[in-house]
């Protein structure tokens, strides 16, 4: 047996389930249409899920960005002063960065993909609940018992399948989000590293290095000045 | 014939394609067998991409059952596994 028939077994066996809960076909119909309602619900809350992931992500991207120039002007600046080392450092983190960027790229793109294909379920299933919730009172008001019963059995065991395949998109939808919220996480934290600026303590220190030898260079200057204005005297 | 394509929703599909079907089908029962990852990441998408390229999509407010159903389209080895031994990867 082949992967699809195997996956349409496992699909069936769910499927059956439902058509066996309930003596009255009819009380299979609300029943399966109660779980309709709750599954749209999961549905967009998976939706609105992704979303929120999605944002976080660009806006830590945003952050990196930043990070990698401030780093790119840093060794620029360290050269300037002759402090290769320095130089050497900043450019290391902004390295570092780069690939962090790409590796968010990724995701940031993975995501999206996992939010049109979300959204187009939801679409797909609200539609769907629509038509059932409608064939559902045709079904009740028009047909004898035994003609209900196979109407019902065909209806549920569709709208049964495609409950199935949307509860497993959801699933793995928040397992991806889960996922990308504990990298997030570790990621905010390298951000924060590389963005501190300015705080006397724990700050960046190639900037505090370069701020060092900015002032140096300006006292140099000033001393120079003031032996010309004494000389002059 | 109508097939799942679980993610995207149903596809109606020619008979003439189903041979076609089987043969990427069989290749990845050997595959899986195999736990070749390489070619599974390689061939799974082919199954995917062969009735979004052949079949055409159901109405969105129609209801049927499907006569085959393909797994979505992120399946892992590890996962295409367990539907082969019968666990399946739908929670009850």
């Amino acid at each position: 047996m082949g992967l699809m028939d195997r996956m349409g077994t496992v699909v069936k066996s769910k499927v059956s389930k439902v058509l066996d809960k309930f003596e009255d076909p009819r009380e299979t119909l609300d029943y399966s249409y109660q779980k309709q309602l709750e599954m749209v619900r999961k549905v967009k809350r998976g939706v609105a899920e992704v979303t929120t992931s999605k944002k976080r992500l660009e806006l830590q991207r945003t952050k990196l960005r930043l990070n990698i120039e401030k780093h790119a002007k840093q060794a620029k600046a360290a050269l300037a002063a002759d402090r290769e080392d320095l130089a050497r450092t900043a450019l290391t983190l902004k390295a570092g960065e780069e690939t962090e960027l790409e590796e968010l790229n990724q995701q940031i793109a993975n995501l999206q993909h996992e939010q049109e294909k979300l959204m187009a379920t939801e679409k797909r299933l609200s539609a769907k609940v629509e038509a059932f919730r409608s064939k559902k009172e045709t079904i009740k008001a028009q047909y004898s018992a035994a003609e209900a019963q196979v109407k019902i059995t065909e209806s549920v065991s569709g709208i049964s399948e495609e409950m199935a395949d949307v509860g497993l998109a959801v699933q793995r939808a928040e397992e991806k989000t889960e996922g990308m919220r504990a990298r997030a996480s570790a990621l905010d934290e390298l951000i924060e590293l590389g963005s501190l600026e300015d705080s006397l303590e724990g700050g960046d220190a190639i900037e505090r290095e370069l701020a060092a030898i900015k002032e140096k260079t300006s006292v140099e200057d000033e001393l120079l000045a003031l032996r010309e204005e004494v000389k002059k005297e | 014939m109508i097939i799942r394509l679980m993610g995207y929703g149903q596809y109606q599909l020619e008979e003439k394609y189903l041979d076609n079907l089987n043969r990427i089908d069989n290749q990845l029962v050997t595959i899986v067998q195999n736990n070749d990852q390489e070619n599974f990441q390689k061939t799974y998408p082919k199954l995917i991409q062969y009735v979004q390229k052949h079949g055409t999509p159901l109405p969105d407010d129609e209801i049927h059952e499907s006569q085959i159903i393909i797994p979505p389209d992120d399946l892992t080895l590890e996962e295409a596994k367990k539907i082969f031994t019968g666990e399946g990867i739908l929670e009850d």
